[in-house]
Formats: C-alpha cells, sequence, structure tokens
C-alpha cells in the first residue's frame, strides 16, 4: 500500500543521505520525495511516498525516528491530508493536435509555460493521480519530456493530530 | 584564556572521565599527538593497525560499562576503523571514535590521505560528526559521548581537521547536553508492565529469552530476581549470556543455532517468551514462523525499532531493561494475586519437561582416546580459572564452544563480536579488557584462522606488559566454514584447510611472548595451570581434533527445532 511520510529533520549538511541511505541500506522503497526548509530555518520537511505493507511502514517510521537529526516522523496517510504534486510536461504539437492539447490542458486546470513551433510546455498541480491521468492522456499525442515534482502533502486542519 | 582545538580535545576527554584510549598516530592527528605526550592523566596504547584499536576500545566499553575510546589518523587510519565501528554497531557497544582529517580547505579535493569517513561510516554508526568550526568541537564531543552512552548505546565517530585542532578556542563551561531531537525512552508504561505480568501470572509455560540488553543496562540483579520469584526458565542469546548465573537450575544456556537442545526445544514449545534486551536475530529465530508459534510475546526494548521487526510482539515495552524489570519485580512484590509457591506449583510441569529434554540431549561431545576435544580444553579452563575469567573469542567455531561451555555467572566477562561476527575481534579485545581489569585473568579463545587476523597486536600486548592468555584451538581448518562444508557442500573443502601456518611457538617467540603447546589431553590442564601462573603474553597451542564440529546445529533456514545433535 501506498504510504505518504513527512519527516521534520534538522537542517544540517549530510541529513539527507541519512535519509536515503537509511532507505537502501535497508532495501525501503522510495516512490518520489521531495525536501525544503520549513517555517523555521533549521528544520526541514521532507515528503516520501514509499510502498510497503503495515509492518514495513512500521519499520520505516521507526527508522526514521532513529536517526539523530530526525524531529518528527508522521505517516500522513493516516490522517485526512492533502497532497499535491507539480508536473511540467514538454509535448510535441503539430498544427493537427495544437488545440486538442490546449483542451486538455484545460480540463485539467492546467497552464502553459512554454511555446515553440513544434511543441508546448505545460505545468499541471493536483494530486498524483490526477497528474498521472493528465500525462496519460497527453501520451499519445507524443510526450517530449517530463518532470515531476514529487508529492508534497499536509494533514487537514479539523484532524490535526 | 585561549587553547588549541587538541587541547580542547584532551580536556574534553578528561571531562567525559576518560582514562585510557587506543589509538594509532599519523600525519592528520599529529598535533594531538603532540598534547597527548603531556596528559598525564591520559594512557594511550599504541596499537598496531587501527581495526585493533576500535576492537580494544570496545572490549574496555564491554568491561567497565563506560564509553570505550579510539583514536586514529584520516585517509587508512580512518577505513582501517570501519570494521571494528561496524561490530560495535551491531552490538550496541558505546564507543566514541576520533579520526583525523584533511584541513577543512582541503577537504573534498582528493587530497593526500583525504577520504570522506563520515560518509563511509553513516550506515554503520549511532551517529558521526565533521568539526568544520573550533567553536563547535566542544559541543560535539560532548554530545558524541551523551549518544554513544544512552539510550541504545552505539559508536559515534567525530571526524577532526588538522587546521581544527590547531585553531585556537575559548573552552565553554561544562553543561548538560539537551538535543532537541534525541530523547531516548527509560522508563517503561505502567500498563504495559501490568500487562506483561498478569501474562506471566497465567502462563504454564514461559521462558525468558535474554540478551545483550540486559548486560548493557546492569539488569542482571534484576533479571534474575525475576527468574527466580517467578520461577521462569531463561535461556540467553550470545550476547546475553552472563546476564543470568550460567550454572543457575533454571539456566538453558545459549538459544539458537548452536543453542541448547533444551533451550531450543523450549522456546519451541513455551506459551510465553519474555524477550529481554534481545532482537530476535536470525541465529537465534531459525525459520521465523515456527519461532515460538504457540506463545505470546512481550518484548522489552529501548529501541522500538527491535521491536516487531522480525518477529510480531504482543506485549512491546519500549524501556531501559533495568527500569522496566525493576517495574516488574514491583509489581510481584506489591500484587495480592501473585504468590511465589503457587507460581511453581504451575511452572513445575513444565520444568520437569526441560529436565526432560536436558536428560535426552545435554550438552556434549564424543570423546577420543588420545586426542583433545576443544570442548575439553573450553572446559578445563573454566574449571581452572573458577569461571571468574574475561573470556574474548574471535569468530566460529572458537566463539561456539567457548558460549557453549564455559558457563559464564557474571555479566560484563564474555566479549565477543556478535553481531557482525568479526574474525580478528578476541585479541584486542583481550588487549581492551586486559587495561580495563590489569588485576584479572583475561583469555582469548582463538582459532588458528581468525587469530592471524590481527596477530600484530602481540607487539602491543608486550608493550604495555599485558598478560593476555591466548587459548589457540588449532585444527589447521578454518573450521566453521569447513563444518558447513562437511554437512552441506558434499565435503569439498575449498579454501579451508590452512596448508600453510606459522609455527606459533616460533611466532610467539618473535615477539617475546611465551608459548605453551598441547597435543595429548592428559597435556591440556598443566598447559593452562603453567599459562594462569605466567605473567607475561601467553599463547596456548591446543592441537585439536582436526574434524570436531560444534553441535547442536540448526542448519541456516530450519526451524529450531530441527537440530543435528551430537
Amino acid at each position: 500500500m501506498k504510504h505518504t511520510i513527512s519527516v521534520l529533520l534538522q537542517n544540517k549538511p549530510g541529513v539527507l543521505s541519512r535519509v536515503t541511505g537509511l532507505f537502501s541500506g535497508r532495501g525501503f522503497n522510495i516512490e518520489s520525495l521531495s525536501v525544503a526548509p520549513t517555517l523555521e530555518a533549521d528544520v526541514s520537511c521532507l515528503t516520501l511516498v514509499t510502498l510497503g505493507d503495515d509492518a514495513i511502514v512500521e519499520q520505516i517510521t521507526k527508522q526514521l525516528h532513529k536517526l539523530i537529526d530526525v524531529i518528527k516522523v508522521t505517516d500522513i496517510s493516516e490522517f485526512e491530508f492533502v497532497e499535491r504534486e507539480m508536473a511540467l510536461i514538454r509535448v510535441k504539437a503539430e498544427p493537427s493536435t495544437r488545440a486538442e492539447i490546449l483542451r486538455i490542458c484545460d480540463i485539467f486546470r492546467g497552464k502553459v509555460v512554454d511555446v515553440s513551433p513544434k511543441s508546448y510546455a505545460l505545468e499541471v498541480t493536483g494530486t498524483c493521480d490526477k497528474v498521472q491521468a493528465m500525462i496519460d492522456i497527453l501520451r499519445p499525442i507524443g510526450i517530449q519530456e517530463i518532470i515531476r515534482t514529487g508529492t508534497i502533502a499536509m494533514t487537514r486542519a479539523s484532524k490535526k493530530y | 584564556m585561549k587553547i588549541t582545538g587538541a587541547q580542547a580535545l584532551l580536556k574534553c576527554l578528561e571531562e567525559q572521565k576518560v582514562d585510557t584510549i587506543f589509538g594509532f598516530p599519523g600525519g592528520a592527528v599529529i598535533d594531538l599527538y603532540d598534547e597527548i605526550l603531556a596528559a598525564e592523566k591520559l594512557t594511550h596504547v599504541l596499537v598496531r593497525h587501527e581495526q585493533a584499536a576500535v576492537h580494544a576500545a570496545d572490549a574496555y566499553a564491554r568491561v567497565t560499562g563506560d564509553v570505550g575510546v579510539a583514536l586514529v589518523t584520516s585517509g587508512p587510519g580512518a577505513t582501517n576503523t570501519v570494521t571494528g565501528i561496524a561490530s560495535a554497531y551491531m552490538d550496541s557497544i558505546p564507543i566514541v571514535v576520533f579520526t583525523g582529517q584533511v584541513p577543512t580547505g582541503l577537504i573534498g579535493n582528493d587530497a593526500f590521505q583525504e577520504v570522506d569517513i563520515v560518509g563511509i561510516t553513516r550506515p554503520c554508526t549511532k551517529h558521526n560528526y565533521l568539526v568544520k568550526d573550533v567553536n563547535d568541537l566542544v559541543p560535539t564531543i560532548r554530545e558524541a559521548f551523551h549518544i554513544a552512552r544512552s539510550g541504545r548505546p552505539g559508536p559515534v565517530l567525530v571526524d577532526l581537521p588538522k587546521d581544527v585542532m590547531a585553531s585556537k578556542l575559548v573552552f565553554p563551561e561544562p553543561q548538560q547536553v539537551k538535543m532537541r531531537t534525541y530523547r531516548p525512552t527509560y522508563e517503561p508504561h505502567p500498563g504495559q508492565i501490568e500487562k506483561a505480568c498478569r501474562a506471566i501470572l497465567r502462563a504454564k509455560k514461559p521462558v525468558i529469552y535474554s540478551g545483550g540488553g540486559v548486560i548493557l543496562s546492569n539488569a542482571h540483579e534484576e533479571l534474575t530476581l525475576l527468574a527466580r520469584t517467578a520461577d521462569i526458565p531463561v535461556t540467553m542469546t550470545l550476547m546475553g549470556l552472563g546476564g543470568f548465573p550460567g550454572t543457575d537450575p533454571l539456566s538453558m544456556g545459549m538459544l539458537g543455532m548452536h543453542g541448547t537442545y533444551y533451550a531450543n526445544m523450549a522456546v519451541a514449545n513455551c506459551d510465553l517468551l519474555i524477550a529481554v534486551g534481545a532482537r530476535f536475530d536470525d541465529r537465534v529465530t531459525g525459520r521465523v514462523d515456527a519461532f515460538a508459534p504457540h506463545a505470546k510475546i512481550i518484548h522489552i526494548d529501548i529501541d522500538p525499532t527491535s521491536i516487531s521487526k522480525n518477529v510480531k510482539v504482543h506485549v512491546p515495552i519500549v524501556a531501559d531493561c533495568k527500569h522496566a524489570l525493576t517495574a516488574m519485580n514491583t509489581w510481584f512484590a506489591r500484587s495480592d494475586e501473585f504468590n511465589g509457591k503457587t507460581e511453581k506449583a504451575n511452572h513445575a510441569a513444565w520444568l520437569q519437561q526441560i529436565g526432560d529434554w536436558k536428560t535426552a540431549h545435554p550438552l556434549g561431545y564424543v570423546e577420543k582416546e588420545g586426542v583433545i576435544k576443544p570442548q575439553f580444553v573450553v572446559q578445563k579452563l573454566h574449571e581452572l580459572t573458577g569461571g571468574n575469567a574475561i573470556i574474548t573469542t574471535e569468530v566460529g567455531q572458537n566463539q561456539m564452544w567457548a558460549a557453549q561451555f564455559y558457563h559464564f555467572n557474571h555479566p560484563r566477562a564474555f566479549m565477543t563480536s556478535g553481531g557482525l561476527g568479526v574474525m580478528g575481534y578476541g585479541f584486542p579485545a583481550a588487549i581492551g579488557a586486559q587495561m580495563a581489569a590489569p588485576d584479572r585473568t583475561v583469555i582469548d579463545i582463538a582459532g588458528d584462522g581468525s587469530i592471524q587476523m590481527n596477530i600484530q597486536e602481540m607487539a602491543t600486548a608486550m608493550q604495555y606488559k599485558l598478560p593476555v592468555k591466548i587459548a589457540i584451538l588449532n585444527n589447521n581448518f578454518l573450521g566453521m566454514v569447513r563444518q558447513w562444508q562437511e554437512l552441506f557442500y558434499n565435503k569439498k573443502y575449498s579454501a579451508t584447510p590452512l596448508d600453510v601456518a606459522p609455527d606459533f611457538v616460533l611466532l610467539a617467540q618473535a615477539y617475546g611472548a611465551v608459548v605453551l603447546r598441547a597435543t595429548k589431553p592428559s597435556e591440556v590442564e598443566p598447559v593452562i595451570k603453567e599459562a594462569l601462573k605466567t605473567k607475561n603474553l601467553v599463547i596456548m597451542d591446543f592441537v585439536i581434533d582436526r574434524e570436531e564440529g560444534v553441535y547442536p546445529m540448526v542448519p541456516a533456514g530450519k526451524a529450531t527445532t530441527e537440530m543435528l545433535l551430537v
């Protein structure tokens, strides 16, 4: 099962490699990972999406918590939460498909961020599933490049833990 | 007044009450060594290989219960410590390793003797640091010692660039280490303690499975009290030997791959397994689904990651073993429901059953006329030292025979590389142990293969006049691998015969050590007696039955009840 885990950690050199080293060393899986500073400059928030059964995810959260530089670990999937991912997608744009691409972009509430005679670069934001859905629809038209941010997530205020 | 980084480090060691360090100099730590000469309260033991410095510090920590310290230079000095650090990590031994580093300006430059030791040791240390600013030096060292000795102990590495050692700082006032992100749980949850105690009251066939955590937290008395109060038989892991008296009627000795028949049978048939400071290692559990299949499991451990990692636990207790066991003993002392006599009566049939297993398959070996059996040597060592020696081991058959036949009655008397299984651990560990306990008898039970992995330390033992005893169980084989080849690889002895071996007599003489050799059973006792009298490094070379095996044995991946017996 897919789990979204949020990790608050000290913003110090080498901390990220402690986290990723833990995953590779213990054979845990990382689907996506994103990390950036929080309100406090010396604290970063790392959001990672991983696959595993309950026992594995329990080990992952415990092992993360054991790292000295880790402040807090939350398996966000246990709560009501919002998740977002952004993707930049460059699509091949022939005269015959240009209108269709824009329509699809519109349906997914995306934006055109770059135009060239032969391509569009689209920006889309949403849940991981939504981003994936847009990619699937665009694929037959001809995707040249995709850059995804990985998921970030936040628990809903009413269900604050 | 300002002092240098090197002086500050030595002040820190004094503050941490470190009186002995094990090390080897080099260019990057030359400033430190310059100060060490002047440090009167500090004994520096010059080893002959950096790996040995870490093993010695490891054993020093195990004997004293405090943090062991090693100091080495950058590059190869640092990489040579990795095996020692990884071993201490697997066995949860508190050590601090200081490594030299090239000057900060050269880091990342592929400078001479530069290596990213913080990167290399990240997965095998509890934590590690690179000190780039001299003002961080003292707080970092204080944190390093705090992390090493608290919670589940472990090795911490501090990397020290040469210019940081030479820079000046004002030594900060001593203060308690407080860390936002690191607060181990020592006190057990009272509700869990009650659950555990009630489970014990209900149990008809309980077993205590005691590990290294009992020794690390000095909980042997509390464990012994619990076992005797509630009349529960005890089995120990390799790391846990000495946590409960090995000669006590309730002791079943070691469990697992080379555990006793009765310990493995007891675990397989128990209705309650009380795991204390143990981590359900694969060498203990064998096939996991067949491990204690009928039991409710209580697990006391200070490290939450150990709980339910390999085996699902019913009553988890995250706490220091000593605190948890004390709480359980107190619960029983206060409870109206608990009655020692009822408990004894409840367990009588169970203890009878274990006694029957013990009678059916006791720990033993087949004697052979005129040939020395390794188990006999260990039995004699036990007898002639009154069971009071500190025993270190190498890894392999020697380690298992020592664990099986030297019945440890006291904690902190058995040093072995349990988790990582390092050949070459025992001799440097014996040096560390002898430094920590100059008046005790320290014996390294070794094989002829593994003793050669750190044989160079004879010079260290001689230099510091350490009367360490080495008992080589000499079978001219890498015996444990040979045993596996015999049993599971059609006796194809690939790379296990040691066709060329040194003459240990001549070798030891070269270092000025005493050598005694026994080739027949009748010579064993005189050799040991002579060795125990000798105030010098002694090698006892016991020429043993070449193809003797370690039994019982649970083949890898099998259930622990599927033992090969003598």
